[in-house]
């Protein structure tokens, strides 16, 4: 067996931040406000949000365990201290440049050769966005969401919390209370964003929770597609990561988000630290033939959380959920999708992939709503797991509720398991083990693969063979 | 001599399994190894392939002249070893087509040629594929999936034929197959004979040998060669049962 290759993203930057005392209260939420001079309706929408909060429990139904979390013990906002306003991303600080550069980001646009601009969000804050005139020329906003709430606050009133309401649930009313920083995307009628945009999470900071807030408007006709990346250092320490990401799809527009998420999960042997990450993601297709897809690549992160959905109230609107969710030494998933079905033939997919390895624990949660309106409404799931080893574990729980008789719902689901054998039997036929794993797990995630962007499908693939080669005995 | 095997020990989690065997195979020729269920023969195959569950206690194996103790699985591959498993693996969602160009990608470039692309390897594909007589959309299926017991037989000596192997070890081919089937297969062997390629032939039985004639027979009993002779000895094994021994 090869030497497991450490979490390669593990290091931490060395930068000068400025760090919000630890603990939560109104006046945390004030000066996060005022720190982002905020208009006056912000401020009342985080407090709404906190006021709720403070009514609501953690929700324990989910197949996962984790010590609880002291939200008083977290800090809810750092920065680097040197951070003027910058023309480029290619500004900021050397030491991150460092951290990006390791990271395998370019941010010199000079040198990107793949057409994706990015935005960074370092613990709090973004750091800037690339290809800003090129985005511009064709209308598209891609800023953070800081520089919305300053530059477009009309739309930021008009669509923040309408998709998931302040109090949708206990994490998305914390992120909606103490949100910092997060992507903004509005693309306008009719045009289809010329390039793949893309933002790289980052949490450095030891005890900051990062509770992003991303949200993504197409008007009719347009269509964007969206990539996220998430790293963060190994420390001993669990972190928090909350997120709210909001989608919006108007008539015939189409929103493709993925995301390929690579949390520090954690030791592999003692469970100690790692990412807790808990997030509420979706989609509402608002139009007639309005079409939003969420492809996801979980890879990472101690404890997962996460139900990426859609809404489907437009007329022949689409919905899918691509997910591959890859659990490894004492990771644990909860994560899955709804689809609710509201507009008349209205259609969802649902692919989840679950691979659970050493002594992790993965679950599918799918739900399908057929709304008494959503005549000849038609979903398909099917969710596979495979295990790796002898100790992980690996379940499903679809919920389906049918309120319209000409409706369709089909699910499939397999289990399967990963063996020595299957290794063996590719070994004899001349491939090393490691192309060996490779192509069994490419085999198996294949359908999910396929729907990210060429530039991030090869990348996942590494990601998922790397994470596995360890596993397999 | 093609394959040397001398004084062979292997365990597995501790239970001895082979104990002491010893056997030559020479270049071109076809070799049976018979033997009663238990005696071991599934495992000398597994061990000549590299299988890493088993150990090897003690002896040598010699395969043209080089050692193939310590060597992993695929350089004995690259090195001209091929076994033709007993239940062949399920690979779901790998293409069949993918998988063997891989494989052949593998040994070419572990003997520094270039890969062959996607349209030279299908073409090469085609022509074994009529040879052998499989139906071209066996091509696009998942690995072993779905196969019959004959399908996924004639699936492995499609892949000796394309990987063109000094040593052939055929590990229980006739195992599950009717009459035709294994007709099929035995002339897909036959057809791969050379008088530079050698075959170990594992079997139970002695009707897979009325199609392809080995040059000796050898039977194994716990765990050792206990008798070698001539392609008659297989016939009075047939008659007698392994009592005989």
């Amino acid at each position: 067996m090869s030497i497991k290759e450490e979490y390669k993203y593990g290091f931490v930057t060395p930068i000068a931040s400025d760090v919000f005392p630890k603990g939560l209260s109104e006046e945390v939420i004030r000066a996060i406000s005022a720190k982002k001079q905020e208009p006056s309706f912000m401020l009342e929408f985080r407090l709404q949000a906190y006021r709720s909060w403070l009514q609501m429990k953690e929700p324990t139904w989910a197949n996962i365990e984790y010590s609880p979390i002291d939200y008083q013990a977290i800090s809810y906002y750092s920065e680097p201290t040197s951070k003027p306003r910058l023309e480029s991303l290619d500004q900021v600080d050397p030491e991150i440049l460092k951290m990006l550069d390791r990271l395998g980001i370019s941010v010199d646009e000079q040198k990107h050769l793949t057409n994706v601009a990015i935005d960074v969000v370092f613990d709090s804050v973004s750091l800037g966005t690339t290809f800003q005139k090129q985005l511009k020329e064709h209308g598209v906003i891609l800023c953070s969401i800081s520089e919305a709430v300053r530059d477009y606050p009309e739309l930021v009133k008009r669509y923040l919390g309408t998709v998931v309401p302040v109090k949708d649930n206990f994490f998305a009313a914390l992120n909606s209370a103490v949100f910092s920083d997060g992507s903004f995307i509005y693309i306008p009628k009719g045009v289809r964003c010329p390039m793949e945009l893309s933002t790289y999470f980052r949490i450095n900071e030891k005890s900051i929770g990062q509770f992003e807030r991303t949200l993504i408007i197409a008007e009719d006709d347009s269509y964007v597609s969206y990539l996220e990346g998430c790293t963060a250092p190994a420390h001993d320490t669990n972190q928090l990561h909350a997120a709210v990401v909001e989608l919006v799809a108007h008539s015939r527009a189409e929103i493709k988000y993925s995301t390929v998420q690579n949390w520090y999960a954690g030791d592999s042997k003692t469970g100690l630290g790692g990412i807790y990450n808990f997030v509420t993601k979706r989609g509402l297709c608002a139009g007639d033939h309005a079409k939003i897809s969420w492809t996801q690549v979980e890879a990472g992160a101690a404890v997962t959380w996460k139900y990426p959905s859609c809404i489907l109230r437009g007329d022949h609107s689409v919905g899918a959920f691509y997910s591959v969710a890859l659990t490894s030494g004492k990771m644990q998933a909860d994560t899955g999708t709804q689809m609710i079905h509201i507009g008349q033939h209205t259609r969802s997919t649902i692919i989840s992939k679950g691979i659970s390895a050493d002594e992790s624990r993965n679950s599918y949660r799918g739900r399908v709503v057929m709304g008494p309106h959503a005549h000849y409404a038609r979903n398909h799931s099917q969710c596979d797991s495979m295990l790796v080893g002898g100790r992980s574990s690996a379940h499903t729980f679809p919920s389906i509720s049918g309120g319209n008789a000409t409706a369709q719902v089909e699910h499939e689901a397999s289990v399967s398991r990963m063996n020595e054998e299957q290794i063996f039997y590719l070994q004899t036929r001349g491939l090393s083990k490691e192309d060996a794993i490779t192509l069994i797990v490419n085999g198996f995630c294949k359908e999910v693969i396929c729907e990210l962007p060429l530039e991030f499908a090869q990348e996942a693939q590494k990601l998922l063979a790397l994470k596995l080669e360890n596993c397999v005995g | 001599m093609m394959l040397e095997i001398r004084g062979l020990h292997v365990s597995i989690e501790g239970i001895p399994i082979l104990q002491g065997l010893t056997l030559s195979l020479p270049y071109g020729q076809v070799h049976a190894i018979m033997g009663p269920n238990g005696t071991g023969k599934s495992t000398l195959a597994k061990v000549l392939a590299g299988h890493p569950s088993y150990r090897v206690d003690e002896g040598e194996i010699w395969l043209k002249g080089k050692s193939l103790l310590g060597m992993p699985p695929e350089e004995r591959s690259h090195f001209g070893l091929f076994m033709s498993f007993q239940y062949p693996v399920e690979v779901a969602g790998v293409s069949n087509e993918q998988f063997l160009r891989h494989a052949m990608n593998a040994h070419r470039q572990a003997h520094s040629l270039p890969k062959l692309s996607r349209e030279a390897f299908a073409l090469l594909l085609s022509q074994k594929m009529e040879r052998m007589q499989i139906r071209s959309e066996f091509k696009d299926r998942s690995v072993n999936v779905g196969f019959s017991g004959g399908e996924k037989k004639r699936n492995e000596i499609l892949q000796m034929s394309l990987l063109e192997p000094d040593l052939a070890i055929l590990d229980e081919t006739d195992s599950g197959l009717d009459i035709d089937a294994m007709r099929i297969i035995a002339e897909g062997v036959n057809d791969l004979r050379s008088s530079t390629r050698s075959m170990l032939i594992i079997t139970h039985y002695q009707r897979l040998l009325d199609y392809i004639r080995p040059d000796q027979v050898h039977v194994m009993d716990k765990g050792k060669i206990v008798r070698s002779g001539g392609p008659e000895l297989a016939l009075i094994l047939e008659e007698k049962g392994y009592e005989w021994i």
